[in-house]
């Protein structure tokens, strides 16, 4: 069963800004509004490093635990979406995000944000697919055309992966072999858990162990 | 001609005190989607014409998958188009 992921490879990305680029143009993103930012760790130091930053699409989304209004949904191939409808802008969101995702089309306090906008995967959102009210509230449904995120399809460097886990996974194991550097996966951990989290816990009788 | 009157007003504030019934109340549960439901992306038609898009069978998940699949992996992994080159 295939989980969409998207994964940012720290040693291929150059800040070239060319994911923000596309996402905005494929989406229509209002102007204020940034789905996708790529964020530069130690600017300036030799050895900084740059990360793509939108949606990871957790697997166990903190966003859809706080939402007051029950917006958020999760699709059966992992893509966290929400209601425009719903949305009432309370922000909350955005606090308990940990990548900083959510985005409201203007400043200001509860009820004057607006309707809240992040990364759908180019997945759409609850209207007919292809639609025009699907674009407008939304963006592009590339998934619906087979296509994946145009971030990760646009990246010059093919730093941003985005697709089905396991081949996403692949490829990067596959990089990281050939290279033999480079294995940290910003993120990664964070929103899809961690691998330490999926092995059993010691037994009891072992703590007490010297 | 009273009795009329009577009947008369009865149906006028019959169809007045109608208008603040209850309608269908949505009862929300906590935790759970309240919007609207989502197509599934495989239950769309495959684009025909796009060579950079496998087709799949409509309604199928697992054919969509898997050009979703190949997609990521012909167009994301460059070692794959070195090899066959």
């Amino acid at each position: 069963m295939a989980r969409m992921k998207f994964l940012c490879d720290a040693e291929r990305c150059i800040e070239c800004n060319g994911c923000v680029t596309a996402c905005k143009n494929v989406n229509e993103v209002p102007w204020g509004v940034n789905r996708r930012r790529v964020v530069t760790l130690n600017d300036g130091v030799p050895g900084e490093k740059s990360i793509s930053v939108a949606c990871m699409h957790c697997s166990d989304a903190p966003c859809m635990a706080v939402c007051p209004v029950d917006c958020f949904y999760k699709t059966p191939e992992g893509v966290v979406l929400h209601d425009k409808d719903l949305c009432i802008g309370c922000g909350y969101c955005f606090y308990a995000c940990p990548f900083g995702a959510p985005q409201f089309p203007q400043d200001g306090a509860f009820g004057l944000r607006g309707k809240m906008d992040k990364c759908t995967f180019c997945a759409g959102g609850p209207e007919k697919d292809g639609s025009a009210e699907e674009f407008a509230k939304y963006g592009q449904n590339r998934l619906a055309e087979g296509k994946l995120p145009a971030c990760a399809e646009m990246c010059s460097t093919k730093a941003l992966l985005g697709g089905d886990a396991d081949v996403v996974a692949d490829i990067f194991r596959e990089r990281v072999v050939a290279r033999g550097k480079g294995v940290e996966l910003w993120g990664w951990a964070t929103a899809y858990g961690k691998p330490e989290a999926a092995k059993p816990a010691a037994p009891a009788a072992a703590k007490g162990d010297k | 001609m009273m009795r009329a009157r009577g009947i008369v007003a009865t149906a006028v504030a019959a169809a007045l005190l109608a208008a603040c019934g209850d309608k269908g109340v949505v009862v929300y549960k906590q935790g759970e989607y309240q919007g609207k439901p989502d197509t599934a992306p495989w239950n769309n038609a495959a684009p025909q014409g796009n060579p950079q898009v496998t087709p799949w069978q409509q309604g199928n998940r697992e054919s969509w998958e898997q050009s979703i699949k190949v997609r990521t992996q012909q167009g994301q992994n460059e070692y794959v188009r070195l090899k066959n080159k």
